[in-house]
């Protein structure tokens, strides 16, 4: 953030005065008329302006009279120029804009009064401000054409009639959203905007974005459910890390409409789809409202049809309250504190997650405190902190807008990170930037990318050390900043040298000439980004995943200068904050270590308490340590391991065992349905506070709503508790807890909440006066020296083999949230994305005789489960890809919770398992010839006595008589068993 | 001659024509470098290929331009040279011009119709027949005129329409047997 303060003279070489109706304005150098008048003050009329797109001229109501200029000319798309006379409200002007209007209006239905856009309407408010009459409407003849209305999507309609042909929406489409779902077609008399083949929008490629809707300047583009606001209230999106500001409009304490903050430099306004639409689950009906304790005598693992009665009882905050104290101290008692553990959440606000872990540490004793940055972005702090001694990303998104190359390696950025996601599609398809994507599935970005990479999943560092054989091969690297702000590189590359086109192409399956390309692309590119997402961490080689990144930064010196740098992108949206405030087992807020006997000291001062210098449990390490007996009672805040976690079956075989089981949260969760006590908390838009987004912005939430029932917010439930348990906080109010925070914390040292009424701080903002910190390891490492790794590769935990033949990788959908507690329960979001399912090859597909739709059996190791089968080539041949948000077929059933051994991260990304067409497999249970016969069928025949005539039955495939013998057998399994048979080579 | 029905807005290849769209379509691109301002020449050529621009085309055509589906929609949409439904193997073209009309030739489109059982725009469920109008042909001495494929029909009368319809219908088959 700049601080230059610009002298008057640099000022007026910035600005040029025009006339405008007689009257002299200093205007900005370089705008066009239109932005010039309206930026002194002038209004003048346009339809089809916005802001933040390129001038169109279109609609041609913006036409002014420039002295020397033949006719009117659109002052949208005349650059302003020193000196130039414009007149913008004359006769001439305004009946030119009549005629104009009266064009539009011909063709353009509807009744104002019922139209839901009428308070809003730019048409409407022209008409006004011309002083339109019904001589001028009746004047022209109206169109009786009547287009049919568009409304297949679930949040929205489009009314062709009363669509004014401004081209607002198709270019937000393209130059916003960089999606190209609506253009113009039909052009001539009949033009309109329709997708491609004119089909219902949500048979389009729409991300259901909502840029259109935004901008539309009349009643064609309208929300279905959307509401005038009584107030609006400016807060951030809770959904992921990169932390869009946005008011919500709220009337009657309902969300009843979501706009953009156009003034944010995080996201100018943008929002997705889950960020537009994603809010009804604040009021949905299945909110917790009261504390919940679970009846007596009814066990955990209790079977439920989802009827609350039959598990809780609703009970008063003091009951609850009451309850939990007394059973904590019990066991701090009986088993020492090192028996308790708390898992906080990276969902909850920075101060809600402060204030956990101080109770944690401060009133139970333990430094057994984790969230799941555990499951996915542990590996990316272990990493950089031992490349750079620093674990957060080290650029901001403004350097993404400089940079000129990306590479996106194992992030499906357009889905799950939407917003970065479209700076690098925007950027890319203008040309100032090149993309290379490392994935192996094929992800939108894939399109874009000048070198496209496939690697076999899990062959990261083999991949990334091949790139810098060839860039040190070839002497593409930084000598200079490796020389002055590095150590290890003659080590590193002496290993790196192993890593030949010849021998990554053989590891990684990628051909060596792309490996050649990508590397010099690299190597060449003045400046350039890592972005990274959970393919890079979600490893057993998570760690090295990482470091190798870094290596690769630094041996080409793109860290520590604007448009270079790090860009591991966080997940939830304050998974940094949660982070940052110590809700880790080894560190208190700021990375200050546990185990320092400095920092305990001066932690046991400010808080009064005796701490404990163990680092604590790991989120991961949480079930063993239940299964084992050492861990007696688990506190959860926000989190639901019970489909989060790796290995649920063992996840739920601890928490069924546990103890006592406490879990907060806004809605009955998975785990919530397992707990002893569950405490009501408020949703983000009930709640003040602050969110650390990935480029360490902290960033203010605040209240916009009262939380339902007796809910309350998360940090004041556990205050409340810590009271009873005698260790009283005496927090007042969020802005409290933040005082305290910073006082504690070097790099939040600067941050208080009223500092942030102005689009947030990034740390380290060590000062009141401290600016924060754009970019980090700028002149220096937090290390030092920058720390390059020799990292050899090591495959996988797991490889595929005879039983279980394919890989599982998972991930997540541009639509839903992680585990669907909020998104599933939002209206737009279910209705666009009802189920989840299992992505395969076509090649796989046919092989075991898949056709698409078909429910299939998914197996491995630890757990098998149900879902549908979505045959596409987005994933490779031998690679099954199945997102993680369904409850209904939870696929961490099947992955594997082997760990990274330093991060403790587990191997969400790859697993291997077996697929089989459900009702195959249902049969082949209790049908052991019949699972034979599907699996071998010339074997089958051998193994098995059978007649003569049975032989020939099953050889010609007469499923008739196959069925008289083995019994009814079902329909699709029968079209199945055809296929098979007649396949086989008898 | 089988009983003809108009042909629905989604279209499925021919068997044999399926098989080999995506062959034909890359011969025609393999001529091309992938530069935005060779889409007219390649939507040209793919027309002559296919009879219109089939939607699988379009999107492989988008693609390898770099183009969003919506812009080579949005061209196809505004020539009236693309069709963007299959037509036959035969175009008939019905001249709507005054002289045509004067001498009738409201009743020569009226028996196609029938024969044919589509109306202009359209085209006949097997593929042999697109119907199509035009506003005046130009050769009004010989009105009323119909067009089939490039060979001109004029004084026509109800009873011609039928010979010459059955003329190319056993010809066509003779192609195809």
């Amino acid at each position: 953030m700049s601080t230059v303060i610009e002298t008057i003279d640099e000022k007026r070489a910035d600005t040029i005065t025009v006339t405008i109706n007689g009257k002299e304005v200093n205007i900005k150098k370089g705008v066009t008329v239109l932005e010039g008048a309206l930026s002194a003050g002038i209004y003048i009329p346009t339809l089809c302006y916005d802001p933040d797109l390129t001038p169109y001229g279109a609609c041609r109501l913006c036409v002014v009279e420039i002295d020397g200029m033949r006719g009117l000319v659109s002052s949208c798309t005349i650059p302003a120029t020193e000196g130039m006379a414009v007149y913008t409200d004359t006769p001439r002007v305004n009946q030119s804009r009549c005629i104009t209007m009266e064009l539009i209006i011909a063709n353009h239905h509807g009744d104002c009064l019922t139209c839901t856009k009428n308070q809003q309407c730019e048409l409407l408010r022209i008409a006004q401000y011309l002083g339109m009459e019904q001589e001028h409407i009746d004047r022209l003849r109206k169109s009786t054409q009547v287009l049919p209305i568009d409304d297949s999507h679930p949040a929205f309609i489009r009314d062709p009639n009363k669509c004014i042909l401004c081209g607002i929406c198709v270019r937000a489409c393209h130059e916003i959203a960089s999606v190209d779902a609506i253009g113009l077609a039909f052009r001539g008399n009949s033009t309109k905007v329709t997708t491609a083949g004119d089909k219902p929008i949500i048979e389009s490629i729409c991300k259901s974005c909502g840029e259109c809707i935004a901008r539309c300047p009349t009643g064609a583009l309208v929300p279905k459910y959307e509401k005038p606001p009584a107030k609006e209230v400016k807060t951030i999106c809770p959904y992921c890390g990169v932390g869009c500001s946005l008011y919500l409009g709220v009337r009657d304490n309902t969300i009843v409409s979501v706009r953009g903050d156009p003034e944010s430099s995080v996201n100018n306004g943008s929002l997705c789809v889950k960020g537009r639409w994603g809010y009804d689950f604040i009021a949905h009906p299945e909110r917790l409202t009261t504390p919940l304790i679970r009846l007596d005598g009814v066990s955990r693992g209790a079977a439920h049809d989802g009827q609350v009665r039959d598990l809780f009882r609703e009970a008063t905050w003091d009951e609850a309250l009451e309850l939990v104290s007394k059973r904590l101290l019990e066991i701090k008692q009986t088993y020492g504190p090192d028996s308790l553990a708390c898992l906080s959440s990276a969902k909850c606000t920075n101060e809600d997650n402060y204030v956990m872990q101080k109770f944690t540490r401060g009133v139970l004793g333990t430094n057994n405190i984790d969230h799941c940055a555990r499951l996915c972005h542990a590996s990316t702090i272990v990493g950089a902190l031992a490349a750079f001694g620093q674990g957060a990303m080290s650029n901001s998104y403004d350097d993404l807008e400089k940079t000129n190359l990306f590479f996106v390696i194992g992030s499906n950025t357009t889905e799950c990170h939407p917003i970065i996601g479209s700076i690098i599609k925007r950027r890319v398809r203008a040309g100032a930037a090149k993309l290379i994507v490392a994935d192996p599935r094929s992800i939108e970005l894939s399109e874009y990318a000048t070198v496209d990479l496939h690697h076999q999943p899990g062959t990261d560092v083999a991949l990334l050390n091949g790139l810098m054989q060839v860039i040190i091969r070839d002497g593409l690297e930084d000598k200079d900043f490796i020389q002055e702000r590095t150590e290890g590189f003659e080590e590193m590359q002496r290993l790196v040298k192993e890593y030949t086109p010849e021998v990554v192409e053989e590891t990684t399956g990628v051909p060596q000439s792309d490996i050649e390309a990508a590397a010099h692309l690299f190597g060449e590119a003045d400046s350039a980004c890592i972005l990274y997402g959970m393919g890079i961490t979600q490893h057993t080689t998570g760690t090295d995943n990482v470091k190798s990144v870094a290596n690769l930064l630094m041996l080409t010196g793109n860290i520590g200068r604007e448009g270079t740098g790090f860009s591991p992108l966080r997940g939830q949206n304050n998974v940094q904050g949660a982070c940052d405030m110590g809700a880790l087992p080894n560190v208190y807020p700021g990375y200050q270590k546990v185990d320092d006997p400095s920092v305990k000291a001066k932690f046991e001062t400010a808080w009064g308490c005796e701490l404990s210098d163990r680092p604590g449990l790991v989120a991961t390490e949480v079930a063993d340590a239940i299964c084992r007996g050492d861990l007696k009672g688990l506190y959860v805040m926000g989190e639901n391991p019970m489909l989060s976690e790796p290995y649920l079956e063992h996840t739920q075989r601890a928490l069924e065992q546990i103890e006592f089981l406490v879990v907060q949260d806004i809605f009955l969760s998975e785990t919530a349905w397992l707990a002893d006590v569950v405490f009501p908390a408020a949703a983000f838009a009930e709640k003040d506070g602050t969110f650390t987004n990935t480029e360490r912005r902290v960033q203010r939430i605040r209240q916009a709503l009262q939380p339902p029932g007796e809910a309350k917010v998360d940090w004041q439930i556990i205050s409340a508790l810590a009271e009873r348990m005698g260790k009283p906080f005496g927090f007042r109010s969020a802005a409290d807890v933040m005082e305290e925070i910073a006082s504690l914390t070097l790099i939040y040292g600067g941050i208080h909440l009223d500092r942030l009424e102005k689009g947030g701080l990034q740390w380290p903002c060590l000062d009141t006066s401290h600016p924060g910190t754009p970019f980090l390891h700028q002149g220096s490492f937090a290390r030092g020296r920058g720390k390059l790794h020799a990292v050899d590769y090591t495959p996988p935990i797991e490889s595929v083999s005879k039983n279980y033949p394919l890989v599982l990788t998972t991930g997540r959908l541009l639509e839903h949230w992680h585990t669907g507690t909020m998104s599933r329960r939002s209206r737009v979001l279910a209705e666009l994305r009802p189920n989840g399912v299992a992505e395969m090859h076509p090649d796989d597909a046919t092989k075991l005789g898949l056709l698409e739709h078909d429910l299939i059996t998914l197996t491995s190791e630890r757990g098998r489960l149900e879902t549908t089968v979505h045959i596409t080539e987005k994933s490779p041949p031998g690679v099954v890809f199945m997102p993680f948000h369904w409850r209904e077929a939870p696929v961490n059933v099947l992955t594997n919770n082997a760990l990274d051994p330093v991060a403790k991260i587990p191997e969400f990304k790859v697993s291997a398992i077996n697929a089989v067409l459900a009702v195959l497999d249902r049969a082949a249970q209790d049908n052991a010839f019949l699972a034979r016969l599907a699996e071998n069928p010339v074997e089958a025949l051998k193994e098995y006595e059978l007649t003569t005539e049975e032989r020939a039955a099953i050889a010609t495939g007469d499923i008739r008589k196959v069925e008289s013998w083995v019994g009814k057998l079902d329909e699709r399994l029968k079209t199945w068993l055809i296929l098979r048979l007649s396949q086989e080579k008898w | 001659m089988t009983k003809l029905s108009v042909v629905q807005d989604t279209w499925v290849p021919l068997p044999e024509q399926e098989a080999t769209i995506e062959e034909r379509l890359n011969e025609i691109l393999s001529s091309y470098q992938g530069r935005d301002d060779e889409l007219i020449p390649i939507m040209q050529q793919v027309q002559q290929q296919f009879g219109y621009l089939p939607e699988p085309v379009i999107k492989q055509i988008a693609r390898f331009l770099h183009l969003p589906d919506i812009t080579i929609f949005g061209v196809a949409t505004f020539y009236a040279q693309f069709k963007l439904v299959p037509t036959g193997r035969n175009i008939i073209r019905v001249c709507r011009g005054t002289a045509c009309h004067v001498r009738g030739v409201a009743r020569i489109l009226q028996e196609l119709e029938n024969q044919l059982g589509v109306k202009p725009g359209e085209t006949t469920a097997d593929r042999e027949y697109s119907l199509e109008t035009v506003a005046c042909f130009g050769a009004c001495a010989l009105s009323p005129i119909m067009v089939l494929d490039d060979k001109v029909h004029g004084k026509m009368t109800t009873q011609k329409v039928r010979s010459i319809l059955d003329a190319t219908g056993s010809s066509s088959e003779l192609k195809d047997g």
